[in-house]
This record gives C-alpha cells, structure tokens and sequence, in this order.
C-alpha cells in the first residue's frame, strides 16, 4: 500500500485533513502529506472508513490544498530507539534538532505503548532522596511513582524541577537517573534555561531532550510525550537505566488536545476538553512503574500550570485523579520571597508510606512528617483568626502553634537552590524546630520517638 | 446473511461491521486478529462494535465474526483468589501469553479447566432439583465452599449424579431430560441473575471503621456512595472495607484506576490475615482490574463482569460486597463510547442514559432470597470521583438519587491529615431504623441513644466553632469550652483511625461502644468536677485520660478500657481536691 499517492482531499479544518476514494487505511496509520512546493508534512489516521479517512496533521495544514499528495505508510507511528538517544536532541517529532546524524535504529517502537498488566507491575518502594526538606519529608518520591508538580504561571517550578533532576538520588547511593526530557509548548527561552542548566552540570550527557516549542505545530504536542516516554521505556526496561521524565507543559499538551477535539466536532467535556482526557492522560502517566524481572524503572514528574491557579480546573483535576500524588507550588509563599514555595498542605505522595521507615529512611519518618503537618496545618488555620481577633485571645497551645507556622515556613520550607538535605539532616531540623511547641501538644509524636530524637533528650 | 462480516469504518473504540447478521449484544471478533468486541447498536445492515481491545493498525475491509453469544462470565470452583481484566480474562495467564505489557488478540480461560476439583454431592439419583438448586459443593478455599448450582432455567428429575475429582467442565449430573450439568456455568454479564424475593436489610455489614460503623452504618444487602476529590481516601476507604468487613466474600472492581494501586492489593491481600476468620484474605475475594490505560470499553464491562460474579456467590447463600472504584472511570467509559456514536449528550457531555444506567447497576444490589431459598445478599460499596470534588455533577447525583448511605470524603479533612476524612456533618446512612434492632439485641441496648449522644455533640460543636472563628475559644464560657473539647475527642480518639496500624486499622464493633461510652463518661465526671470547683484545664489534662486515647493502638485494649475510664474518673474527681 506504501507509495500510493492519493489526491483526493475533500475538506481541510484545523488540524485535520479529509480525503476519500482510498484504499483500506488502517486506524492509526503514519500519513505524508506532500504539497506543491515539494514540502513534506505528516499526519496520522484519527478515522477511517471505506467512505472517508480523517488525518490529523502534526505540522499544522498551512498550504494543503486538494492538490496535495496524501500517502499513506502502511504502519502506525514507530520511534527508533536505541542507546545513542542518550545525549541527544530531537524535535516534537522525533528528528534531530542538535545537528547530529539520524538516530541509528536498534528496534523500532510503537509509539502509543502497551499498558502495563497490573498483574505483571512490582511495587515502587525505593526512596528517592531529592534533597529537598519539604519533599523528602512531607511527599516523599519513590522510584517508579508518577508526581506531578502543579504550578502556575509566574511561579519557580522549573527551578524546583531542575533541582530534583540534579539531586534525585537512592539514599547511600550515586546511581544516576537518565532524564528524558519531554518540552511541549513552552518558550524558547524556558527550554535554554532546561538545557543550559542541563549542560552546566553536566547532565546533557545523560539526558535525552524532546522539544517542542511554542511556535512549533501544536498538534505536534499529542506525540512529544508519546515519543519522549517510548524511549525511556526503552531505556527503562530493555537497558536497564532508571528513568526520570520530566515533561513540561501538561496545559499546553491538555490545550492541543481540545483543538483537535473541537475540529472534529466532538461532543465537548468540561470547558471544551474531549471526555476521553481522563483516558488519553491515563495512558501517558501510567506508562512509569517499575516491572517484574526488569532492572530499570520510570519515574514521571510532568508539570502544569493551572489556569486561574485553579487546581479544580480539568487539566489539574484529571492529572490528580491518575498521578500518585501531587506537589503544589504557592503563590502566596513565592510572594513571600520563600523557596521553594512549596504548599505542602494540598501536596501528597500516595506512595510514601511505602518507602519511608526505619529501613529505607528513617523509623520516625511517617511520626515526625504527621505531626510536623499537623502542626504547620493547625498554625495556619489560626493565622486566620488572628487576623480577626488578635494574638493575645489566643491560648498557649495556639500562640505555639502560630509561631511554628511560621518558622515551619522560613526554617524547613526555604532553602537555596543548590542546597542538598540529607533526610537525617532534613529530620533533625524537624525536631529542632519541633522543639519550639511544648512536648504534651506533640501528640502524634510516638512517645519512644520523642525520648530519642527530641533535643531535650539528645546530648 | 451470514455469522461473517467485514468492517466499514474504525475509529477508536468503536467499529462499524457490514454484512453480519447481529443482534444486539452479541460478541464478535473484530479484524484478523480477532479482537473481542460487542455489538452496542444497530443501523440497518450497519452494526456499530465496541472493541475491549487497542484497534490501532486495524484496516476496513477485514473480516468481522459473530459469536451470536452474548458477553458471559464463566462462572464456577476456580474464580477466587484470581484477578482478571475487565472481560474476565485472568491477568496472571495474560503475563504468560504477552509479557509484562499487555498486548492484544489473546483468549484466556477465566479459570483453569483442566484442574480437578473434588465434588460432593448432595442431591441423589431420583430427586427432583429445581433452578438455582444446590446439587453439590467443592471445597474450593479453606473458608469458602463453593456450592454447584442448577442453572437459572433449568430442572427436572435427576438421572444420574457423580460423587470424585472432576474438571470444571466434566459433566457431573444428567436430568432426566437428558440435561448434562457441569460444575460451570456461564452467565450473560448485563441481566441480572434471578432470585425469588428481596428482603429489607436487617443486619449491618460490620466494616471495623468506627465513622462508618457507628455514625452511618451500611447493612447488608445496601448499596453506600463514596464520592470525594482526588487525595481524599477514597481507595484507602475501600481497600479497609475489602480487607476488614465481614460479608463472606469480597469483589474487588478497580475499574479505571492506577496501576500501582492494583499492585499494591495484589501484594498485600495474600499476606493479610481476614480479621473475621483468621485465615488468608485472598482466599474470599475475586479482583477485577482494568487500568486507567487499558481499553476503555473493557472497563464500561467491568463492572458488569465484577457484579455478575457477586450475584452468582449470592445465589449459594453467601453475603458478598462489591466494591467498585471508582464508577466515575466507569460513566466516563460510557461518555466516551457515547461521544463516539455520536449520540445527543445529556448533562456534561455523558449520555443521556447515565443515570437509569447507575441505577440499574446498585439495584443489583440488595439481600434476597434465593431460588434454592437460602438467604444471601450484594452490598455494593461505589466510590465516586466529581470533579473537583464537586457533587453536583451527574454520576454523584445519579449515585446519591438511588443509595441509600452516603459517606461524603472531604478533602479539607484529609489536609488536616484526620482519616479517614468521611465528614460527619454531611454524610447519611438511611438504615440505622432498621438496623437499629440488631445493634440492641447484639451490642448494647442502648446503642442507638449513644449514638444519638455523639452525633448530637459533633452537630453541637459545629455551631461553637462558628463562633470561635469570631471572638476565639476562651471567649466561652466554660461548659461551651469542655463540649469543645469533648468534641474533639470525639474526632481525635473515635473518628479518627488509622487504616494503616496494625491495631487501629479494625476496631471490633464492642470496643466501638465502649469507647463512645468512654467519652460520654469523660463529659460526664468533667462536668460534675466542674460544677464541685475544678478548672477545666486540670479536668482535660488528667493523664488518665491520654493514657485512655493512646491506649486504642495497644493489643488488648478491650479488656483494659473499662479499668482506664475508672482510673480518668478518679484524677478528674481528685482535680477538684488539688483545687
């Protein structure tokens, strides 16, 4: 079927091309589009029938016309991979964007990615030490987990992820994660920042980069992440490197799925988004995990920015109903001059009780991490009331509380950008800062925590 | 026509046949491959298929079969302890086909056929046996015996009956009719199976979770609503009810859900201990997990799939709850098929059949009585994700118009890390007046004033607090300010509970009154110290009564509790002395 070039386009609309009078086009089948000045484009099969074939278009339709030579490739959507992606630059599409040879195919993979049988999934329990307190303490990361960091705009989430990036590490361990980097929609500037601090500390070398920026085609966006996760399962599960895959922006991703939804005239979820967003997020972020019989694993930190700093907005919304967790970014502790801002209130690692203990971090972990919460949590809730009546009608308990919040936030919270915690380092200045509320107002400490931990006790 | 056509058009999920003679529902076999799908709709020679598995590379033009059956479970010895997909295929013998990723145009068998299992008879050469009847059992875990049945539809004399090891398939009795019956049966997934009349619930499903318990009881044979937004418990709640609740069997439905999830459950159910009966929790449960990643149609099935298979425990007598997380995944599945046939939407883009379809699938729930009148039952416990924790949306109002409890998650609990973060102000059980006679006869003959009492405090508290937003706790006066805090008891020492402690994860249902009654009696003697001069500041601070709240994680507890009230009674009664 490879070679046949058909002319036959009845309708152009946004993204999508339709044409009829074709042979049988399989359903999601690879498309090239040639137009009159000899330009190529290509495209994908959304549906198809004996009547009508729909292609969606990467590049975008500009100067499609009814001319244009639509051929159909006979396979579906297949990156090769290989282990020269290492250190290498590839566009939204897949091809060099670093001035370096074409990537030499070991296999070719198929893009969409076969879910995981849950059956055939092992339990993530490593504890990834990022050096970052509020993290490694309150949401703790666990090798294989998917944690999205929820932003928005304005705010240093690209600091903190590329600081993760630098610092993600197996506690007593200097094994190295590969990071694919996944870019879809953002500036050309943010991607010089990823890729000069990626160079800086030498992590290119170690690093596979897909980039599509903003004035690249949007509908490119719907197979950036695709291409950026087939390698690192590639890397992953058939070489054996742990993978960390950030990929930045999930609104831009979200933002061109509804432009190819409303061109076909779909039926239209919440604000516009396609039903099937649940669906289509799903099969991005479920590809981390860790397998049974494989050595590597895949570590997602995907972020987004939430439009209105609304984090009941769909694009947020759906992401935290599949991610294992999420780790929110404050405006007010940004304004506050406070990094890195994160709310730990909001945030959650769903796999954290599963990596922290005496084991794998530290036996008071979960004690101290609750009570730290709790404590932090009531301090701010009081702040409130102290607006209304001031800080004198509040009791003894509560001026404690108040006044922890606030060292919670300067102390524990705020640290430099190169700044690497150990989590013994990041649990001691717990209790040291701990140490400020009253020990009978400490009740989800463990009492045999307190007598060995607590700085009153420790010489 | 012919049981063979060709496909027209794909697109996603869903493919359009030509030239088949289908019927609606039929199961077909979609392109060269095979793939398994189901006929959902029918346009003159056109049958649109829904196909439960990836359709990309699939061409028109290739061949479609039909099956003329409908979409069944297999049914029989072998179904526990496994965990399938949401077409009952087993994910164990799709690792051993496929791989780790599950690829696609496989066949499993639900169970293993070959495997013999030991059965006994208990009907004899000469008997008449009616539908529904018990002919035999297997002794299929060590806690469950799995009772063979006469098919629904089937009867007659008995011919001939066998007594030794045979397979699942392997006819164990002839009717006189000539009707040969296995130990399988197959059942088509989307009618329920019959039952000769419901029954209103009369007993509570005892789930060790204090909240659900104690303030808004779930009975058996009800059907609950879990809706909450992301990171609210929802799955913590429904794994503490899979693991601790003591209906007979569990089915599990992670219908759309995370994968790491399932493999959490499916590490740690064979290592737990069932709390009702000491023995493995895997031998009572059968899982169903179809992934937010694997095939959209499947998972619309799957909990048709996982409520057939609870239906068909029932119909031996058993009590079995089904939990379903999350039926959100499920309604979505349905949306997106929906969108696909391009049907006119109703509320929020889902079909406009969404709710009678909701209420179709709890009304399945319900405790009956069998067609070999035995008494057994379905609770349904379905776990709700509105987005943005938002429940005016369609599947949560559609969940709230047909349950009957209601346990409302709320994400501002769960911040302040109080789990599980049910929130008593909102949630409802409509079962406590007929429930309320077991829990007299079996507990306390005066439960439900108890319950009354606590309720009462926590509704009270709520009013306090919006005055101490205002003017600030010490502004009250005292009684106020120790109804505050026996408030706060109530929350720290009952409601809280710690799903993950290995002591305070159940609480048996003795040591749920005796610590409501504990409480009670804190108010009780502080009041009274009050009254005779004592601060309310020496009343709370008795040690004996932290001693009392930490006490709930120690072995043992409920021997202890009555000594440790006793003790807390005696400091308060001092603290008016020191005074």
């Amino acid at each position: 079927m490879t070679g046949k070039e058909y002319r036959t386009i009845t309708d152009v609309k946004g993204p999508l091309v339709f044409l009829n009078k074709t042979e049988p086009v399989a359903f999601g089948e690879i498309v090239t589009l040639r137009l009159a000045n000899g330009d190529i484009k290509n495209g994908q099969v959304l549906d198809t029938s004996d009547d009508l074939v729909i292609v969606q278009v990467f590049e975008g339709t500009a100067k499609i016309n009814r001319e244009t030579g639509v051929t159909f490739m006979g396979d579906v959507f297949k990156l090769p991979v290989s282990t020269d992606l290492v250190g290498r630059i590839l566009d939204g599409a897949g091809r060099p964007r670093d001035g370096g040879p074409e990537i030499v195919a070991e296999e070719k993979a198929d893009i969409i990615g076969a879910a995981i049988n849950p059956y055939s999934r092992q339990s993530p329990h490593d504890f990834i030490q990022t050096g970052i307190s509020a993290i490694d303490c309150c949401t703790t990361l666990v090798r294989g987990q998917k944690l999205p960091i929820f932003s928005a705009s304005g705010l240093p989430h690209n600091d903190i992820a590329l600081q993760i990036a630098r610092q993600a590490k197996l506690k007593d361990s200097d094994e190295e994660f590969i990071v694919v980097f996944c870019a879809m929609g953002i500036t050309a500037e943010e991607y010089n920042f990823f890729r000069s601090d990626l160079e800086r500390t030498g992590a290119l070398e170690n690093a596979v980069l897909f980039v599509n920026l903003a004035d690249d085609p949007a509908v490119e966006r719907i197979i950036t992440p695709r291409l950026a996760l087939t390698a690192a399962e590639y890397l992953a599960f058939e070489k054996d490197y742990h993978v960390l895959v950030i990929y930045t922006d999930m609104t831009n991703y979200c933002d061109a799925l509804r432009q190819i939804g409303a061109a076909r005239e779909e039926v239209p979820g919440r604000r516009g988004y396609p039903g099937y967003m649940y669906t289509d997020l799903a099969m991005l972020y479920e590809r981390a995990g860790i397998v049974k019989g494989k050595k590597g694993s895949i570590t997602q930190f995907p972020i987004l920015t939430m439009p209105g700093d609304d984090i009941t907005h769909p694009i947020p919304d759906l992401s935290g109903y599949i991610t294992e967790g999420q780790i929110v970014i404050s405006r007010e502790l940004h304004q506050q001059g406070i990094y890195p801002p994160i709310n730990v209130l909001p945030s959650l690692s769903r796999l954290m009780g599963s990596c922290i203990g005496a084991e794998t971090t530290r036996e008071d972990h979960k004690s101290v991490s609750d009570q730290m919460y709790a404590a932090y949590a009531q301090g701010r809730e009081l702040r409130g009331l102290v607006a209304i009546v001031g800080e004198d009608a509040l009791n003894e308990r509560d001026k404690q509380l108040l006044d922890f919040s606030g060292v919670f936030e300067d102390q524990f919270l705020r640290q430099s950008r190169d700044e690497d915690r150990s989590i013994d380092e990041t649990l001691d200045l717990c209790w040291t800062l701990m140490s400020s509320i009253d020990t009978k107002y400490l009740v989800r400490l463990d009492q045999k925590w307190i007598e060995k931990y607590h700085p009153d006790n420790r010489e | 026509m012919s049981n063979e056509g060709v496909i027209y058009r794909i697109s996603g999920p869903v493919v359009t046949a030509t030239g088949m003679n289908a019927a609606m529902y039929d199961v077909v076999r979609v392109g060269h491959e095979g793939l398994m799908g189901e006929v959902i709709e029918l346009h003159g020679d056109k049958a649109v298929i829904q196909v439960y598995e990836d359709t990309s590379g699939i061409r028109p033009g290739e061949p479609v079969l039909n099956t003329e059956e409908t979409l069944s479970v297999s049914l029989g010895p072998g179904l526990l302890t496994q965990i399938y997909d949401g077409i009952q295929r087993p994910l164990a013998s799709l690792e051993e086909v496929m791989g780790v990723f599950i690829t696609r145009g496989v066949d499993a068998d639900a169970f293993d056929m070959e495997k013999t299992w030991t059965f006994e008879p208990q009907v004899a050469k000469g008997d008449e046996v009616v539908s529904g009847q018990v002919i035999g059992h297997v002794q299929e875990t060590e806690t469950i015996v799995h009772k063979i049945m006469v098919p629904p539809g089937k009867g007659g004399k008995v011919k001939s009956i066998e007594s030794g090891d045979f397979n699942v398939t392997q006819t164990v009795c002839v009717l006189e009719d000539g009707t040969e019956l296995q130990m399988m049966q197959k059942w088509p997934v989307r009618s329920p199976r019959p039952y000769t009349q419901k029954y209103a619930p009369d007993t509570p499903l005892v789930t060790g979770m204090r909240i659900l318990d104690f303030l808004f009881p779930l009975a058996k044979g009800g059907a609950a609503g879990i809706p909450g937004p992301f990171g609210s418990g929802k799955t913590v709640t429904q794994q503490s009810l899979a693991k601790y609740s003591d209906a007979q069997l569990v089915v599990y439905i992670g219908c759309g859900e995370r994968g790491n999830e399932m493999t959490e459950v499916l590490d740690e159910f064979p290592h737990l201990i069932d709390p009702n009966t000491g023995k493995p929790l895997m031998n009572r449960t059968v899982m169903i997990a179809n992934t937010s990643n694997m095939p959209v149609a499947a998972r619309e099935a799957s909990v048709y799939t996982g409520i057939t298979i609870a239906e068909y425990f029932r119909d031996m007598g058993y009590d079995v709850a089904l939990m379903a997380d999350s039926t959100s995944r499920w309604a979505e599945a349905m949306r997106e098929i929906s969108s696909r046939l391009e049907e006119m939407p109703g509320e929020e883009g889902y079909p406009a059949y969404l709710s009678s379809r909701i209420a179709e699938f709890y009304e399945r729930a319900g405790r009956v009585e069998t067609l070999n009148g035995d008494d057994g039952s379905v609770t349904v416990i379905g776990a709700v994700s509105p987005p943005g924790g938002d429940i005016s949306e369609p599947v949560s109002q559609g969940t709230l118009r047909i349950v009957k409890v209601f346990w409302g998650l709320d994400a501002g609990l769960a911040r302040q890390r109080h789990f599980p973060a049910i929130n008593w102000l909102n949630s409802y059980s409509l079962y406590p007046q007929s429930l309320d006679q077991w829990f007299r006869d079996n507990i306390a003959q005066d439960f439900p004033e108890i319950r009354t009492q606590i309720s009462g405090l926590l509704q009270i508290e709520a009013e306090l607090q919006e005055i101490v937003q205002l003017v600030g706790s010490d502004a009250l006066p005292v009684d106020q300010q120790l109804t505050l805090e026996v408030a706060r008891m109530i929350r720290e020492f009952f409601l809280q509970q710690n799903g993950f402690h290995d002591v305070d994860a159940y609480c048996d249902i003795h040591l749920q009154y005796h610590m409501a009654k504990a409480i009670l009696s804190f108010q009780e003697a502080a009041k009274g110290a009050m009254a005779d001069g004592a601060l309310l500041n020496d009343v709370v601070n008795v040690p004996a009564r932290s001693d009392l709240m930490r006490g709930r994680f120690e072995k043992g507890y409920i021997d202890r509790i009555e000594e440790m009230v006793k003790e807390m009674n005696e400091q308060i009664a001092n603290a008016v002395e020191a005074n």
